[in-house]
């Protein structure tokens, strides 16, 4: 029975991987045509993941577990790269920069080909411990990744500061990438978005965390990471609004971000151990 | 001013969040010997100067959150009465020359007669922006609308909200508590220990435990734990509910959340006893303390209790009974009746032999019993924070101006610009758009 999701989602990778190409493809070859095709390509892939994530919530009440699909480390991937790529069509169709695919579909790929292709990654539907039936839990789960999801491009985003040249004459492949104004407002709207959400994130997670055990914050390594990462992302935003910061130094500081973002998701599961089980 | 600077908020920020990863890292409230077997005896005594095994409580983790709040609320009085005039001005004005030679303008001629283009931009601008300020110029007009001056107070709103939180959780701190309750089904209890102190709490209030029941999936996971509890005041039973992870009890103040399980010992069993001479048995239930005659009136069996975990050389056998056996004129002797292994006893080799033949299983529930009367600043906190990050982040303070010359017989110039305190791409492309609306009408 959940084949259907799984054989669908493994499919949204190859479609994602294809995607990833085009784009890439496009870039030194000045050949628009294939960006276009890239994200109609994204395109497609986000109708499968969607079809994958909604097929799996059906499977699962067949199973007679019935629960969203935002249970373990497989199901969070997946929709990892389901809010990375409705977020990076969003932005392309508002800005209408289609050279930045370049740096935002490879992170779409990798998130649900790691969740397809690690052998460790389980993809099989298992009923939900009693702490986890909470409709705060999918409040909780869905704010967050699209916190990270708004983070993740602007990681991507921050790494054409240093790929863009200053000087406007140049005839380097990467001068058409965004002006650097351009850049630089994107990856402050993704900050900014990332930021709201993950703040919705972190208190959804803490009156979930009221509701289960009565205690809203327990300085649990997950929750403590999570706050590690909107610290970083407070300083980003103080420092670009009150000092004035901009440019590479600014774009590593999102950098540092995103590698906190990393380590909350991945590195807490792995290194540490707590109350989550999974992203 | 030192406590008013953004150097002192990143600087804080920074050691918050770097020193944070240490609790994340080092083991939290362990014991002195597993720190010692974790870390040596030297790395041992840097953890308690440091209070690194609950750090953070420690001091210098407080401290730097005392410092947060000191730079928020001394840069809030002086940023906002700074920037209160320009919040709440008595009079709005306006300054053509700076609209004039704003970076984001779009200048287009028309056809139109000026006095009616006058006034239709006047109503879209009304309509669209808010009360329009008009000025009669040498060549034609200028008009100016803004709206969205109040949310330059949303930062303040999010600084507000952090302060709310650590009052909320300094609240929760000092009057509030966490105590765990083991209650047997059938048992009722009004005091409790607190987790971490072990003081003991009188509550306005007993709990008794009715009925606990676990249900599990196939897979042999647990699906729900659930808890019948009746509250009893004065003497009185007030209500019955049942509480369920994620589903708790909340009454005058005090939580309740179901948070673990185990067997309770029962209460009463059914024993058979063989007497090895004569090949016969009996049966016979007893309660815990009761006594029985053994038979052929040679002596006495007492029921004497019940460990959930019952040692034997090492190995742990699990659930056991226990028993006095006093033979006549003997020394009473005490024996293990594990569950698990119905011939145990039979291996003594004793006159008799005991047998538990049936005793009815019983749960305990373990309760989680939480009082913090600063909760609901804490979660006032979490509203102001999210709407006051809607608003700094989304919402801007918006000026639009528009100028209309007459530039000869036929034809008008329009000058169209706009400036936002945020989001400036943003801003540039709400003028294109007004733009558009403008040329359209
Ligand atoms: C984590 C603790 C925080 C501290 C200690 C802090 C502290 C400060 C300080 C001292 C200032 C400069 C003075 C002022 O304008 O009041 C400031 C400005 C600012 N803060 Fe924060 N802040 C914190 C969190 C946040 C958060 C979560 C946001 C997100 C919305 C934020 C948004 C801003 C903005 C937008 C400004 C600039 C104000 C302006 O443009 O006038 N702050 N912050």
């Amino acid at each position: 029975m959940s084949m259907n999701s799984s054989l669908i989602l493994s499919s949204t990778t190859f479609i994602y991987a294809l995607a990833t190409v085009f784009y890439i493809g496009s870039f030194p070859f000045k050949k628009q045509i294939l960006a276009k095709a890239g994200f109609w390509v994204i395109v497609i892939g986000l109708i499968g993941n969607t079809t994958g994530i909604l097929l799996r919530w059906v499977e699962s009440y067949q199973m007679g577990y019935g629960h969203a699909p935002f249970s373990n480390m497989y199901e969070s991937l997946v929709f990892f790269s389901w809010t990375l790529a409705v977020l990076y069509i969003f932005v392309e169709i508002k800005y209408k920069e289609s050279s930045i695919g370049v740096f935002v579909s490879p992170l779409i790929f990798l998130a649900i080909a790691y969740a397809s292709f690690d052998p460790n990654m389980s993809s099989k539907i298992s009923p939900l411990i009693p702490a986890l039936k909470s409709n705060w839990l999918i409040a909780h789960v869905i704010s967050c990744f699209l916190g990270y999801a708004g983070f993740a491009l602007a990681f991507g985003f921050s790494f054409i500061y240093f790929f863009k040249p200053k000087d406007p004459k140049s005839t380097s492949v990467f001068a058409r990438l965004p002006s650097w104004e351009m850049i630089d407002e994107l990856t402050y709207q993704m900050i900014v978005f990332g930021f709201l959400f993950l703040t919705i994130g972190i208190i959804t997670g803490a009156v979930w965390a009221n509701s289960a055990w009565g205690k809203y914050w327990s300085w649990d390594p997950k929750e403590t990471w999570s706050l590690i990462t909107w610290f970083v992302y407070a300083i980003f935003l103080h420092l670009r609004m009150m000092r004035g910061w901009h440019g590479t130094r600014l774009a590593l500081v999102s950098i540092v971000g995103f590698l906190a973002v990393l380590f909350t998701y991945f590195g807490v599961n792995y290194l540490l151990s707590g109350l989550h089980s999974y992203g | 001013m030192f406590f008013c600077s953004v150097e002192l908020t990143v600087y804080t920020l920074v050691l918050l969040a770097t020193t944070s990863i240490i609790g994340t890292v080092v083991l939290q409230n362990g014991s002195p010997q597993q720190y010692v077997t974790l870390y040596g005896n030297g790395f041992y005594n840097l953890i308690k100067v440091l209070k690194l095994d609950d750090m953070y409580h420690a001091w210098w983790f407080l401290f730097l959150l005392l410092l947060l709040c000191i730079n928020i609320i001394v840069c809030s009085i002086e940023r906002l009465s700074l920037t209160w005039k320009t919040i709440f001005p008595k009079k709005v004005g306006f300054n053509p020359d700076r609209f004039r030679t704003l970076k984001n303008k779009e200048i287009f001629t028309t056809n139109k007669e000026f006095k009616t283009l006058a006034s239709e931009f006047q109503a879209i601008l009304s309509k669209r922006v808010g009360p329009v300020l008009y000025e009669e110029t040498s060549k034609g007009c200028v008009m100016y609308a803004e709206k969205g001056r109040w949310t330059r107070m949303g930062v303040y709103v999010v600084h507000a909200s952090i302060i709310l939180l650590v009052l909320g959780a300094l609240i929760g701190a000092v009057f509030g508590f966490k105590g765990d309750l083991r209650l047997d089904e059938g048992a009722k209890a009004d005091t409790l220990f607190t987790t971490k102190s072990r003081t003991s709490i009188q509550l306005p209030f007993a709990i008794q435990c009715n009925e606990f029941e676990v249900r599990f999936y196939d897979t042999g996971a647990p699906e729900e734990f659930r808890s019948n509890l009746t509250i009893i005041e004065n003497g009185k039973e007030s209500f019955t509910q049942d509480i369920r992870v994620n589903h708790p009890l909340r009454y005058k103040g005090i939580n309740i959340f179901q948070s673990s399980y185990g067997t309770a010992a029962p209460d009463n069993a059914l024993f058979e006893i063989l007497d090895n001479t004569t090949q016969k048995s009996i049966t016979i239930r007893l309660k815990v303390g009761e006594k029985a005659q053994l038979p052929r009136d040679a002596g006495i069996f007492e029921f004497e209790g019940f460990l959930p975990n019952f040692k034997f050389r090492e190995h742990n056998l699990g659930e056991a009974f226990f028993g006095k056996v006093t033979l006549k004129g003997k020394e009473g002797f005490q024996i293990p009746l594990p569950t698990k292994f119905p011939t145990f006893d039979k291996m003594r080799k004793g006159q008799f032999t005991f047998v538990v033949k049936d005793f009815e299983q019983r749960y305990y529930t373990g309760l989680q019993v939480t009082k913090d009367p600063g909760i609901w600043y804490v979660y006032a906190g979490f509203i102001l924070m999210i709407l006051g990050c809607w608003i700094t982040f989304f919402i801007s303070h918006q000026c639009y101006f528009i100028e209309i010359e007459k530039t000869d017989q036929k034809t008008t110039s329009v000058l169209v610009s706009g400036k936002a305190n945020r989001n400036s791409y943003g801003m540039t492309l709400k003028i294109k758009k007004f733009v558009t609306l403008l040329k359209d009408k």
